[in-house]
């Protein structure tokens, strides 16, 4: 099983993360409905470094983790201020 | 009764028997004696029983090849429990045990006449012949999976041992503890760290406990010992013996088999030391029984003590060969011949009766074939090479790639934080396997600590290349030289794979099915990928085994699965509803009361608690609903985004209906919004929803930044429905500062106050149609409250209502429960909820799609239907409703409602159907097809008189 190392309750097992998709901008409210259609029903499903949030479910903490999907490799976790700010990029 | 032990050899012979205690058990039927410390497949061949099984596609006679656990033909049958391999169980644990695999009986299978078919089943042949005609695949497979199979499991769970799980953590584990194991354990442990050493056998020790190394037999036992007194003595490292390592995962996360126990074990450092495992020679009758490995004979000579035949040929084409037959000969088996590879190959084993014994040998000579001699012998011994037991690295992104400069295969890209050590990184030499393994300690330690250097010493063994035959495979005009023991797959399928165009060896394994049987290649990939790359005349060099998965070795179903645990959640009240009588039933991680009574009574505890809210009153346990509090400035806005109605407006001290919709506009939560205070929210979810809304307002609240607090407070409150027209009266005679009258208190209203001393929430809700109040209070009095509630309506009959009658009463009324009357897809408006979905907000979860619905023809209505003599029309819950022999939509919830005295349901229609008077037809469970009304909601109460009372 993989260790995520939860930015804030360090290392974990991944069966206590919940996955929660990639970190994508959603289209303006009143986007066209086809824009709307692909955000909500196309993955990109991409084969390379993405950016995904996660929640450590026993603390119910949200964060992000940038993972390299081919290789399964977590690359870098950072709380979402972090990761806006760019503050203390590499854990 | 068997002969006896006529196989067994004096003491000092057989390191891991106790001689004073003999032990017996019953195979096939027959009563044997052994001693402890016999495998049951050593105490087998100490009585001369060397067959244990039939083979799984031609029942040809098999016995244990290795007597380590390697080969899937020494798995036997023992009690319920099926794939029991003999080599790793104690004989003095078994009471009978059986073969497997067998038609009839094991010395005589009428299976085994399969083999005369060889000639028509060619390689490949499953694919090729039962595809056609399609129908006649029924038939074929009955057949095909009575002839096949391993072992027979028992379906009753009552029949299996306990068995259970731990987790441990360490900074190194070491795999298999050989001479290199055990060096790297000890360099480890001298290195700071705690270790795991993990073996598979009952004894450490490895090769230590039978092999010569070319030297002295007394020194490598002086040796062992040494080495085994030093673990022993060494209290940072923990043994865990009898345990098979059978999964490499990611980041270090091993699972480990114990006997009745699977540790999972998260190390910071690995250590490969599982060594390798000794690999057949390919010649015809090569899989007789008394064709054995050099290390099985010396398993069972040094380990159990067995002479494992009287009159050996020793075909060897390294000095191992020397070694083994010196080993023979110490015990009085006579050595015919040491056969030396370099000049002589072997042609073919010799079969005695009925193929369950070797009588012979022919061997020729290797620069002239013609030249041919035979043999007498009831044992043939080879030493052709090892094959490294590397398949845990691949478990984890691993490869092995065929190096042919060793002939063997070398592990690449080994996980990160592994290592290997010992025979399967290719040292043999016995110095060098302790120098490596000790190296690949003492690295391990300092990774694990921090302090590692970049990379570990290397150790090579200079004479590696010369123990491995590069191509030890005979191939005979008349065939029957074993490949793979498992899936009795020969020189001729491979040959045949390749030549029909499945030439690499992922696709030749896939055809033939070569190394997919339980022991995933171990005895038969080296040579399979050997004769693949020759026949396709590709290189061998770089060529990689086929993808290995775990397990390792076949894990019962029973030990993976460990106690049964099922972790339940109770509200405040849950002693009292069981003490009362209350039926539980789960509501997703919940117990609640399903009726009060028994179940043979079913029916009427429900009708007479459903007409104890109609009439009197009655009290609901909803502490399971979800609560969420929600604060600060902008929580209405947030509340406005979050879900589909509007909340801007809303009134402190009012409550308002919450739906939750998701991105693709399906319906996925609902409850009550109560507004405290102009920046305070307190808001149900629904019971088995209030983990996933409550993290999906936590995500939102970061995306938007609304900056509002929001807390769970589930555990913290507990909650009853004191619901019917006494409701009000029963309230009031509690001590309690909440004016509960119609005008101060109206329906909707939420008020704030304390109850007998405890701070109440208290909010007037509709949903079973009635005057009632929801009454949230902390979970540490909530039984208080409970109890004093009942003593005040003792006098009125005021009973406990469970969650049948709350869905009759709310069906009554015609509200839905989401996830019984909604699925996956359901948006808003097909469960005619638009009135919940606000059209003026400029944005909501769920308000494109649900736009985009708005403008596309529905395929289905959500309508309330009756049936005027419902009683005996057996419609039950995803009956389906049909239209023109399509199916329209389904029954979502039905129940007969005596207030009515009609059968009342909600039901998925098609929409042209949906209007109040239109008919529809559900076929019923008995298959009866029952026309039923459409009619308009609520069924009972139109007006709202009863709630608003």
């Amino acid at each position: 099983m993989k260790i995520i190392d939860c930015p804030l309750n360090g290392p974990r097992n991944a069966q206590e993360f919940h996955y929660g998709g990639e970190v994508l901008r959603e289209p303006a409210a009143d986007a066209p409905t086809r824009d709307w259609s692909q955000f909500v029903f196309l993955e990109n499903n991409c084969s390379g470094v993405v950016d995904e949030w996660w929640c450590h479910m026993a603390s119910s903490y949200w964060f992000i983790v940038r993972r390299d999907r081919t290789r399964d490799e977590i690359i870098a976790t950072y709380s979402v201020q972090e990761y806006h700010t760019g503050e203390e990029v590499e854990r | 009764m068997s002969s006896g032990q006529v196989n067994r050899l004096p003491a000092p012979w057989g390191t891991l028997l106790e001689r004073d205690k003999p032990v017996s058990f019953k195979f096939e039927g027959q009563t044997f004696t052994g001693l402890k410390g016999d495998s049951l497949s050593s105490a087998l061949a100490a009585n001369g029983q060397f067959m244990l099984s039939r083979s799984f596609k031609y029942h040809r006679p098999r016995g244990s090849y290795s007597f380590a656990g390697f080969d899937s033909n020494s798995y036997v049958q023992v009690g319920n429990e099926p794939n029991v391999p003999a080599d790793l169980t104690p004989a003095d644990a078994i009471i009978s045990a059986s073969a497997q695999n067998v038609l009839g009986s094991l010395r005589r299978d009428f299976g085994s006449g399969v083999a005369l078919l060889k000639p028509f089943l060619p390689v490949g042949f499953y694919y090729r012949a039962f595809f056609r005609p399609r129908p006649a695949w029924k038939i074929w497979e009955r057949l095909i999976r009575m002839t096949t199979g391993l072992g027979r499991i028992s379906t009753t769970a009552a029949d299996h041992p306990y068995r259970d799980k731990q987790y441990l953590h360490t900074d190194v584990a070491v795999i298999g503890a050989g001479p290199a194991g055990i060096s790297a354990a000890l360099a480890a442990a001298r290195g700071g760290a705690d270790v795991i050493l993990i073996e598979e056998s009952t004894v450490i020790g490895g090769s230590l406990n039978y092999a010569r190394f070319g030297g002295s037999r007394d020194d490598v036992d002086l040796l062992r010992r040494n080495l085994c007194d030093e673990v022993a003595a060494n209290s940072d490292i923990r043994m865990l013996t009898n345990a098979t390592c059978s999964g490499w995962f990611p980041d270090n996360w091993l699972s480990v088999a114990g006997e009745n126990r699977l540790y999972k074990i998260r190390a910071r450092r690995i250590v490969l030391a599982t060594g390798s495992v000794e690999q057949p020679a390919v010649f015809r009758n090569n899989d007789l029984p008394g064709v054995l490995p050099a290390s099985a004979a010396q398993r069972l000579v040094r380990l159990y003590g067995v002479k494992p035949g009287s009159r050996a040929v020793v075909v060897a084409a390294n000095s191992e060969g020397d070694d083994v037959a010196k080993d023979l000969a110490a015990v009085g088996v006579h050595v015919a011949e040491v056969v030396d590879m370099a000049n002589d190959i072997p042609v073919q084993a010799v079969p005695g009766t009925g193929k369950r014994s070797v009588t012979a040998i022919e061997i020729a000579n290797r620069s002239d074939p013609t030249l041919r001699r035979i043999i007498d012998c009831d044992l043939i011994v080879t030493s052709v090479g090892y094959a490294p037991l590397g398949q845990l690295a691949c478990h984890d992104g691993g490869r092995l790639e065929y190096d042919d400069d060793i002939a063997a295969f070398r592990i690449r890209n080994c996980p990160i934080g592994g290592d290997v050590a010992g025979s399967v990184n290719h040292c043999y030499d016995l110095d060098v396997v302790l120098r490596d393994g000790a190296a690949a300690g003492s690295f391990a330690a300092q990774a694990a600590k921090g302090s590692a250097r970049s990379s570990r010493d290397v150790v090579v063994d200079t004479g590696a290349n010369s123990i491995n035959h590069p191509y030890p495979v005979f191939p005979h005009p008349k065939g029957n030289e074993y490949v793979d023991f498992d899936e009795d797959q020969t020189i001729a399928d491979l040959v045949n794979a390749v030549a029909d165009g499945f030439d690499d060896p992922e696709l030749a394994k896939r055809y033939s099915t070569t190394a997919m049987g339980p022991s995933q290649g171990r005895l038969s990939a080296t040579n399979a990928l050997r004769i693949v790359t020759r026949s396709s005349q590709r290189g061998e060099r770089g060529a990689s085994i086929t993808t290995q998965r775990p397990p390792f070795r076949p894990v019962p179903f029973s030990l993976l699965a460990g106690r049964s645990f099922e972790p339940e959640r109770r509200t405040a009240m849950h002693a009292w509803h069981v003490e009362s009588g209350a039926q539980m039933m789960p509501a997703g991680v919940w117990q609640r009361p399903a009726y009060y009574g028994t179940t043979s009574e079913r029916e009427r505890c429900i009708n007479d608690e459903v007409h104890a809210v109609r009439n009197s009153v009655g009290m609901i346990d909803v502490s399971t609903l979800g609560g969420i509090e929600i604060r600060g400035p902008n929580t209405a806005d947030f509340l406005n985004r979050i879900y589909t109605f509007t909340y801007l407006k809303q009134p402190v001290d009012k409550s308002r209906y919450v739906l939750m919709a998701d991105e693709s506009g399906s319906v996925i939560d609902d409850g009550v919004a109560c507004r405290l205070a102009e920046d305070f929210f307190y808001v149900t979810t629904t019971t088995t929803g209030s983990d996933a809304v409550y993290r999906t307002m936590l995500r939102r609240n970061i995306e938007w930044q609304t900056g509002v607090e929001i807390s769970n407070v589930t555990s913290a409150l507990a909650a009853i429905n004191i619901a019917g027209p006494l409701s009000r009266q029963i309230l009031v005679k509690l001590d309690c500062d909440i004016d509960f009258s119609q005008p101060a208190f109206p329906y909707l209203g939420v008020r704030r106050g304390t109850l007998l001393g405890m701070p109440v929430i208290a909010v007037r809700v509709g949903f079973v149609g009635e005057l009632g109040y929801e009454l949230h209070v902390p979970s540490s009095r909530a039984m208080e409250l409970w109890s004093a509630l009942m003593t005040a309506g003792q006098d009125v009959g005021i009973r406990p209502v469970g969650i049948e009658a709350q869905r009759v009463l709310r069906l009554e009324k015609g509200h839905i429960i989401v996830g019984q009357d909604s699925d996956g897809l359901t948006n808003p408006l097909e469960a005619d909820m638009s009135w919940a979905v606000s059209r003026k907000k400029p944005y909501f979860v769920g308000h494109a799609a649900i736009s985009a619905f708005e403008t596309a023809p529905s395929a289905r209505k959500l309508v309330g239907f009756e049936v005027d003599d419902g009683t005996t029309s057996g419609i039950d819950e995803c009956n389906l409703v049909l239209k023109e022999e399509t199916i329209a939509g389904r029954v979502t919830s039905v129940a007969h409602s005596r207030e009515l005295n009609k059968l009342i349901g909600l039901a998925y229609v098609h929409p042209v159907d949906s209007e109040p008077g239109c008919e529809i037809e559900i076929r019923a469970s008995s298959g009866l097809r029952i026309t039923a009304q459409v009619v308009a909601l609520p069924f009972l109460d139109p007006d709202g008189l009863r709630q608003e009372r």
